[in-house]
Order: structure tokens, then sequence, then C-alpha cells
């Protein structure tokens, strides 16, 4: 379970990547949500930690993480409850997600070691550019872990190689110029903006935000590598449980028909 | 170490630029429009004409002769930012990032605002220039200071409730940089404070420097000499290094920045950064590293003040260097010590001081008596306090 175990995943054809808010609506619907996306054939899971000022989510994300907040979830709680689906045996990548602060306040070192231990495979930070991520880029390598970092539409050709040549496991490429959130359709130039960054590297291209059922999946699985959707699920996570199953089983059936 | 300037974006260990990648392409491309700006002439000939013609530069340094009897020690002197036009010494940046965003090409701004005045500020500074303003402000900070709001809606500026989070100054940060996030291409964001990532704690210090500029010739002017002590309130830390700047070098001189007590230390109730390290540690917010009141998980603390614009959990990069290397001290006033100060200089002085800038009169009330008659300290009197009226009244009435 490394940084090698999130390439053999994406060798395999398009990933159907998504994420789930630890603690909400409570830390067992949390986890029953994982277990359903699992289930319906899900390649990856992005954990999301939850952190007090969530700049670059919308309101699904904000109130969905606020919740877990008030249900107690820290760092902590989000490692064991990570360590408790390992325990069961569901054996996708997982990523932890969150905001830099309560990561910082863990501990970076610890965190990773952490991390590492309980056979989590790398961490998304939004809040990190590769700029100010030496201090967790030089822990990931160590311990053979993902530290996986943005494009956006508003990335410049520089930006785009420096990402290019820092990236481990998969880019994140951010289908809008926006925060997180379902839309009514894809940006019209987001082949565009795949096709860029993929000219400019052969590392796999996970494209996020706003992708909202199984029509926009497919859409974007015709020419990214992995499909993150976060809160279109989130927001049957309020719901139940089936209700996050099967928009995930049509989802995984739209990413991986193809 | 460079306690004057940013070094790669940095103050010491401090600052950085930690947004997400939508917005480091719009801090590369401010970093370098600021450059070709400030390297202008024509730029800097039109803001100074305009912080002369419209703002009412040069503003006054007034020697507050009664306060001092009243205290019976260091003469104090007020640099007086409150008779700015719009009132506060916010206008300053506000009217630099203006004309800077129109330069830029953009067409909207957005700002945050918690006390109003810089909300006001860049409402006017974007009536002026003929820009869109959209001020995000928390709604505990609307209900208490609704003249500003007022005030905002008529200079055309649309006013965004911000519910999330501790509904105050944070949370309408957050929602400046979501806002930023989603519309970058046409929007410039007007931040209000020397805080936020690289390189607006530079932009916002610079443009506020004018107030230490001034306020050093004129000491020079009138007394001959320079101060001994500086002390000016600190939210995100902008009209203290606006006033610190240009004596950095003066090592006689020394820096004193008056934080917000709130309730009291011991109660949590507060915004003093460096007066409480149980709950103030080493984090990042809103892209920038420096001290956060944060809980032992990483979580962003509600902090408290009477005054809505000290009412935020972190502080400026350049404030933090400036305390480690112990160029500037900082200490805090309580609510309570602000509103005596409040009192004592609207009675002895005629002057109603902004809540914000009654923190740093506070400690000149308690620095003077101890230090001798040919000392000076200049305090800087960073707004008026006409928005905080009602918050005064209620506050006199419950206490009666
Ligand atoms: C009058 C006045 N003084 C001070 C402040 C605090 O900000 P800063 O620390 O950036 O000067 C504010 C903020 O709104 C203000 O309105």
């Amino acid at each position: 379970m490394t940084l090698k175990t999130i390439e053999t995943t994406f060798s395999r054809g398009t990933a159907f990547m998504p994420y789930i808010p630890l603690g909400y609506p409570t830390p067992e619907a949390s986890l029953d949500a994982v277990r359903a996306v699992v289930a319906t054939g899900a390649d990856m899971v992005e954990l999301g930690v939850p952190f007090s000022d969530p700049l670059a989510d919308g309101p699904t994300i904000q109130a969905a993480t606020q919740r877990a907040l008030e249900n107690g979830v820290t760092v902590e709680k989000c490692l064991q409850m990570a360590a408790q689906l390992r325990a069961e045996g569901i054996s996708v990548p997982f990523l932890l997600m969150g905001y830099l602060n309560p990561f910082l306040a863990f501990g970076l070192e610890n965190l990773v070691e952490a991390a590492a231990k309980i056979k989590i495979d790398g961490f998304i930070i939004p809040d990190l550019p590769p700029e100010e991520a030496g201090e967790m880029d030089a822990l990931c390598r160590k311990h053979d872990l993902a530290l996986v970092y943005f494009l956006a539409p508003t990335s410049t050709p520089e930006r785009i190689s420096l990402v290019a040549e820092k990236a481990r496991g998969f880019i994140y490429l951010v289908s809008l110029t926006g925060v997180t959130g379902a839309r009514n359709r894809l940006s019209d130039t987001l082949p565009q903006f795949v096709a860029r960054v993929r000219a400019a590297t052969d590392t796999p291209l996970a494209v996020g935000f706003g992708i909202g059922d199984g029509a926009q999946a497919r859409q974007v699985a015709h020419f990214a590598d992995g499909v993150i959707v976060g809160s279109a699920l989130v927001k049957r996570m309020a719901e139940s449980t089936a209700a996050v199953h099967a928009l995930a089983e049509e989802i995984a059936e739209s990413v991986h028909s193809l | 170490m460079n306690i004057t300037h940013a070094v790669d974006g940095k103050f010491g260990p401090y600052g950085g630029q930690f947004v997400p990648e939508t917005l480091m392409p719009a801090l590369a491309e401010l970093e370098s429009a600021y450059a070709a700006a400030i390297a202008d002439p024509e730029f800097m000939a039109e803001f100074e004409h305009l912080l002369k013609t419209y703002v009412g530069r040069e503003s006054p340094l007034t020697f507050a002769r009664r306060l001092t009897d009243h205290l019976g020690g260091a003469k104090i002197y007020l640099k007086r930012e409150d008779l700015n036009h719009s009132g506060a010494h916010k206008i300053n940046n506000a009217l630099g990032q203006a004309l800077l965003a129109k330069r830029m090409g953009k067409t909207r701004i957005v700002a945050e605002t918690g006390a109003g005045q810089h909300g006001v500020g860049t409402a006017t500074a974007c009536a002026l220039l003929g820009l869109d303003a959209i001020i995000y402000m928390g709604t505990v900070d609307i209900a208490r200071q609704q003249p500003n709001v007022y005030r905002m809606k008529l200079l055309g500026a649309e006013v965004r409730p911000v519910e999330s989070g501790s509904k105050t100054l944070k949370d309408a940060i957050n929602e400046a940089i979501r806002d930023w996030v989603t519309n970058v291409e046409t929007t410039h964001y007007l931040l209000g404070s020397v805080l936020g990532p690289h390189p607006y704690p530079t932009i916002v210090r610079d443009f506020q420097a004018v107030i230490g500029r001034e306020a050093r010739r004129q000491i020079l002017d009138a007394e001959g000499r320079l101060p001994d002590t500086l002390i000016a309130c600190v939210g995100g830390g902008s009209n203290a290094i606006g006033l610190f700047q240009a004596f950095l070098d003066d090592e006689n001189v020394a820096m004193i920045g008056v934080e917000a007590g709130g309730l009291g230390i011991e109660s949590g109730k507060h915004a003093a950064r460096f007066a409480d390290p149980d709950r103030a540690r080493l984090g990042v917010l809103h892209g920038t590293r420096s001290f956060v009141l944060q809980t032992a998980d990483g979580q962003i603390m509600e902090t408290h003040s009477v005054s809505a614009g000290l009412d935020y959990p972190s502080v400026g990069p350049q404030h933090a260097l400036l305390r480690d290397v112990e160029r500037a001290g900082y200490t805090f006033a309580t609510d309570d010590e602000a509103l005596e100060a409040f009192h004592l200089l609207s009675r002895l002085e005629g002057i109603i001081p902004a809540l914000e800038s009654a923190h740093a009169v506070a400690e000149a009330i308690k620095r003077a008596p101890k230090m001798s008659k040919n000392d000076i300290i200049i305090v800087n009197l960073s707004g008026r306090g006409d928005k905080d009226l009602d918050t005064v009244i209620k506050l006199t009435a419950d206490s009666h």
C-alpha cells in the first residue's frame, strides 16, 4: 500500500475516486458511505478530514465538514476510522484529504508516520502548493506515500511544468475556476485543459470539482484517468447509505464501461 | 534576518502562499503588476495626488495636551488617521489597491470587512474609480456596525452577509476568497490588512507606510527629535505596521502593538494571538503562516473583541517576525480598558476614537504615567468612533 498501489490502480483503467467526508452525517454513517462506494467498485477513496475554514469548498462540503466537527471528528479520529476500514479488509487506496492547519497541529511527521502504518496511501492538501510543500513532500517520499498537487484552468505553462515535475501518484485537475460543488454542466474548455496538462506529463490525471452524475462522469472519463466525485455524493450522504450506493453505482458503471 | 522586507514571500519563518492552485497564478500576476506599478512614477503620482486631494493627507499629528496632563507622564501625540476621508487608515490601502486593480484591467473588487471600515474604504475607492464592489461581512459584524453597512450601500457597494462559522471577519475572508477563486479572471481581491498570502502583507504595508513617513517628519518638526514609543492596535496589523515601518531602523524608538484582550486572556474570549501561547500556536490561516488562535486539533477558534476590527484569530507575518527578534513588543487591552480609553479620550480631547484605536489609547494610559515628562509617545489613532456609537451606548446602558 503505497505510491505503487496508486500507480497500479491507474494502470488498470479509468478510476472512480469518490470523496467521503469522515464524520458526516455521523462517524458511523460516513464509514457506511465508504463501504458503499467501495462495494460499487470505487478504485480509490478520498477520506475528508474536517477543517473549520475550508476556503476551497462550496456550501455542500462546508456544511458536511462543519457537521463532522460538531460530531467531534479530529485528525486522530480520522486515522482511527481509516484503520477500522483497513481492518475490515477494504484495500483500495486511501488518500487523506484536508486543509493544512489541522495536519500541522497534529504534527506532519507524526501524521505521515501514522498514515503509513495504517496503510493510507497519500495526502491531498488543497492549501499546500508545491512551493510550500517541502517538508511534507520529504516526509511522504520517506514513507513512499503520494502527495497530490493540483492544477487549475488558470495554471500557467510554468506551473504545469512545476507540478508535472513534482507530482507523484496523480495530479488533481480542478475542472473549473471555482470552489467544490456539483454543477449543472461541465466547463466547455475542460478537454483542452486536460490536453494541455497531458502534453506535459505521463502522470495520471484525475479530474474533480463539479462532477455530479453518471453522464458527466462518462464525459470526463473519455479524457481523464480518474474521475473524482465529492459534493454530489455528500448530498446523498444526507439522505441514506442506499442513496450514496445508488449514485456511486451509476458513476462507477459510467466510468468503468469505457 | 530581514525584518523590513519579505524574502521569497516570507518574513523569516512567517508568511508564504498557502492557497489553492487556482489562485497561485493570480498571486504571481498581482506581484508583478504591483512591482511594475510602484516603479511607475505616473502610478505613484496618481496615488499620492489622491491621498492629498481626496483622502485629505497628510493627516495631522495632534499633541494631546489634556490627556498628557491628566496622565502626568510622557507627552502623547495622536496620529490622526481618524481624520482621513471615510474615517480610518483603511482608505490608504483601499485606494492604492483599487488603483492597482484598475491598472491590471480588473473591473470587479471583492473585499472582506469586520468593523466595516475596510468595507467603507473599499466602497469609497471603488465609487471614485468606477469599479464594482462586493463586500463580504459576517452577520455578527453587520449587527454591530450598522452605520457602516448603510454607508457601504450608499456608496454603491453590494454587502453580502456571511452566515458561516463565527460570522465575523475570518468567515468574511473565507467567502471573499471563495468568490475570488471563482471570478479570478475579472476580480481583484482587495484584502484589508497585512494578512493573507504573499504579496498582500507587503502591498498593504507599503500603502499604509505613509502613516509612519508622515509621523516621523511631523514629530521631528514638532519636537526636533524622534519619539520614544510608538503605540498602535493590531487586528491584522496594517495600521501598526503602517506606523512602524518608517521607524524600523531607528533603534531607540520602541514599538508596541496592542491586541484585543476581550474579556481577559484566561477567559479564552479574546483575540490576543501573542498573549496566549496555550491557544495561539504557529499555524496557517488564509494563506499565511503565523500565530493562529486554534484548538489542540488545529481548528480555528472563535475570537472575541468589543471591536470588530480586532476580532481575528491570526496576525500579520511581519509582526510575528518583529516580535521574534524583539524589535516590537506586543501587549493587549481588554474590552473594559478600551471602553474606558474611548470615554477618556472623548472627554479630554474632544476626539471620539474607533474602539480599535481605543485599544492603543488604553496602552498609552497605562504606559505614559511610568515615563518621564520628556518622553514622547505617538499613538496611532487609526479611526474615528462614529461607527461604534451603537455598541458603546448599548454597553454603557447595560452597565447602569
Ligand atoms: C479603525 C480601525 N483600526 C484598526 C483596525 C484593525 O486593522 P489593522 O490591524 O489591520 O490596522 C481596523 C479594522 O477594521 C479599524 O477599522
